[in-house]
């Protein structure tokens, strides 16, 4: 016991001593002045201007079922994340609770650096956090400006402002690099891509700071996903941040900043474009034994 | 898609697009325009092939018949955009006037007092058919089509319960007829032309134009497309979807209120049968009028227009002294054609799903 004892005592000294040197080593880095410049700069970045949507670790289970597990991402204005997971990877549910579809059930989720619990969609909507679906809420008959406006239509002593609403669905398609010759034409007449950028435009216009997109190349052919891809990008432009969700590494790669990979509910985990190229990218999505143990069995077929 | 197929960015082939579209289909993407070629044929016929048809007497005996369904037409239209239907619009036309004549003549309410139950009643019946259909997510048709048994039955056997007959007689004699008349049931006469024009004609029109403003330029016009045209993008946009569905419904059986009134004081008697048989003929002038089977699309004038065809050829094959049977024939051809050009418009102009 004594020995015991004193051999923690021991423990406890060089602990002691190794805190008493430590500053001095600290201090004699923060005297190369490109070092210290940077530190700073790190921490002006993290207390002054946290990420829009941030989530901490964050976990939901339905009953018994773990459907999402210590995930850890965030995004900033200007900024692309892009979420890769195969199906069943958990996609679906980090939607739902960055939507406010669904509640998490651990972790944090943080909205300009404060804790949030969204009650509903409409509560992330307030927040400024937009959900463009894979259905994209528009109703294919009726003429653009009207889908643009649909449930938050603009009216003065019960009119609706018809010539201003057109005038700004123009204009914020404009922004977004698509020129309507006439925004009366029903929104089913536009290709998949174009009715994509108009339910991103009419997120951002409605206030959205952070626009998540559910798989919005998923259905599209390759020059339409080329134009998504372009829109999201020029949504970056614009200062938005923006959350893509696909399964597709080549169509993520061109335009995310950072890459959280997803599997089985949990993340694989979270990379700066600059540490990963894009084969490993793949590899990581489809897993990478998996995959050479596929090829080699279709090879052998 | 065909879409991945066309070069260059999404602008130049937009143009490209837009450019190829075929004028014809262009005009007849307005939903009313087809309906509104047919109605000029038909009275060109009439006109030619009969004597009576462009008499004064005779063009206000077919308003005032286009008149009656015509404002049921506009109602059915506007919840058929909204993407239901509501098969007890006839019988609540005879529901409210035995109502009125029932509780005038054999319980000698004031006739104000019974026009304010019956319509109360109408409203009620509404609610309940569109909560219905909101909270149970059953087809319209079946929940409607049980109400308009529900409506038929006690029409017919309320009326003989309390009067011992099938239909409403002395309502003439009823303290207030004559002030109600003149809202519900006068007829305006223009001099010696013989052309005299019936209040429902009025209240036809003013319906007509009321419907299609709220339609093109209020709020609740674009929750009427949206909510027909795909109710999950409308809820997830945050349309009150349950409002504007069960106000439809109210809005329809409110019709049904009104052109109960404009019969019943018209000719001051009611049949325990009437309106039965005339739902179908609403939606025929609705679907006439352009408006689509599935809902979204469609207008009120539209529908209007569907009713003077089909009030211009009930009354045109009586002065033409044709056999009436021709009436249903000619109307299932234009159902026929109009849901033809429908789909054919429909294909070009955004079905692309």
């Amino acid at each position: 016991m004594n020995e015991n004892e004193e051999v923690a005592d021991e423990r406890v000294l060089e602990k002691a001593l190794a805190r008493d040197s430590a500053p001095p080593e600290t201090g004699a880095a923060g005297t190369v002045p490109g070092s210290e410049l940077l530190t700073d700069a790190v921490d002006m970045s993290i207390v002054g201007e946290p990420a829009i949507l941030e989530v901490r670790d964050i976990g939901k289970t339905y009953g018994s079922i773990i459907a999402l597990k210590g995930v850890s991402a965030s995004v900033s204005a200007s900024e692309v994340l892009c979420v890769l997971g195969d199906n069943g990877a958990g996609k679906s549910t980090f939607i739902k609770i960055l939507a406010g579809a669904h509640d998490y059930s651990s972790g944090a989720l943080l909205v300009d650096g404060v804790k949030r619990h969204f009650s509903s969609p409409r509560a992330a909507l307030d927040a400024g956090v937009a959900t463009v679906y894979q259905d994209l809420a528009v109703v294919p008959l009726m003429p653009v400006w009207r889908n643009f406006f649909l449930g938050s239509e603009l009216s003065s002593a019960g009119m609706l402002k018809v010539r201003q609403m057109k005038a700004i669905t123009k204009q914020e398609l404009g922004k977004m690099g698509i020129d309507l010759r006439d925004v009366d034409q029903p929104i089913g007449t536009l290709s998949g891509g174009e009715r994509q950028s108009v339910a991103i435009a009419r997120a951002v216009y409605f206030g959205a700071r952070v626009v998540i997109l559910d798989e919005p190349t998923s259905a599209l052919g390759v020059k339409q996903a080329g134009v998504v891809l372009k829109y999201i990008a020029r949504a970056r432009d614009n200062g938005l941040g923006v959350v893509f969700i696909t399964h597709n590494p080549h169509h993520a790669y061109p335009v995310g900043d950072r890459f959280l990979l997803l599997k089985r509910g949990v993340s694989l985990g979270l990379y700066d474009k600059s540490e990963i190229a894009i084969d490993e990218l793949t590899g990581l999505m489809a897993g990478g034994a998996e995959l050479e143990a596929l090829a080699h069995e279709l090879a052998r077929a | 898609m065909t879409t991945s197929t066309l070069p260059g960015g999404a602008a130049p082939s937009l143009d490209e697009r837009l450019k190829r579209a075929n004028p014809l289909v262009k005009a007849l993407r307005r939903p009313e325009v087809g309906a509104g070629v047919a109605a000029i044929l038909i009275f060109i016929f009439f006109s030619v092939v009969t004597d009576s048809f462009l008499t004064p007497a005779g063009v206000s005996t077919w308003l005032y018949s286009a008149s009656l369904y015509g404002i049921m037409a506009v109602a059915v239209a506007l919840l058929m955009i909204g993407g239901e239907f509501d098969l007890s619009a006839g019988a609540m036309t005879g529901t409210t006037g035995l109502m009125v004549g029932v509780l005038t003549t054999w319980y000698g309410l004031s006739v104000w007092v019974a026009l304010i139950i019956a319509l109360a009643f109408a409203l009620g019946i509404g609610f309940f058919n569109g909560i219905i259909v909101m909270k149970t997510g059953l087809p319209s048709f079946i929940v409607t089509l049980g109400t308009f048994f529900i409506l038929q039955g006690i029409n017919l056997a309320v009326t003989k319960l309390i009067t011992g007959q099938v239909a409403i007689q002395g309502m003439t004699n009823v303290p207030g007829y004559s002030g109600v008349k003149a809202i519900f049931g006068e007829s305006i006469g223009f001099g010696s032309s013989g052309f005299h024009l019936e209040t429902a004609v009025i209240w036809w029109v003013v319906i007509t134009i009321i419907a299609t403003v709220v339609l093109m330029r209020t709020r609740a016009g674009n929750w009427i497309f949206a909510v027909g045209g795909q109710l999950q993008s409308a809820r997830q946009t945050g349309v009150p979807v349950n409002r504007t569905k069960i106000g439809l419904f109210m809005t329809t059986a409110g019709c049904g209120w009104l052109v109960g009134m404009l019969s019943l004081f018209d000719v001051g008697t009611v049949q325990a049968t009437t309106g039965i048989g005339d739902e179908f003929i609403y939606i025929i002038c609705a679907v006439v009028g352009g408006c689509l089977l599935t809902g979204g699309f469609g207008s009120a004038a539209g529908a209007a227009i569907g009713a003077l065809i089909y009030g211009m050829t009930l009354q045109g094959i009586v002065f033409a002294q044709w056999d009436n049977n021709w009436l249903k024939a000619f109307l299932g051809a234009m159902l026929l054609l109009a849901v033809l050009i429908n789909l054919y418009v429909r294909r070009q102009a955004g079905g692309r799903e």
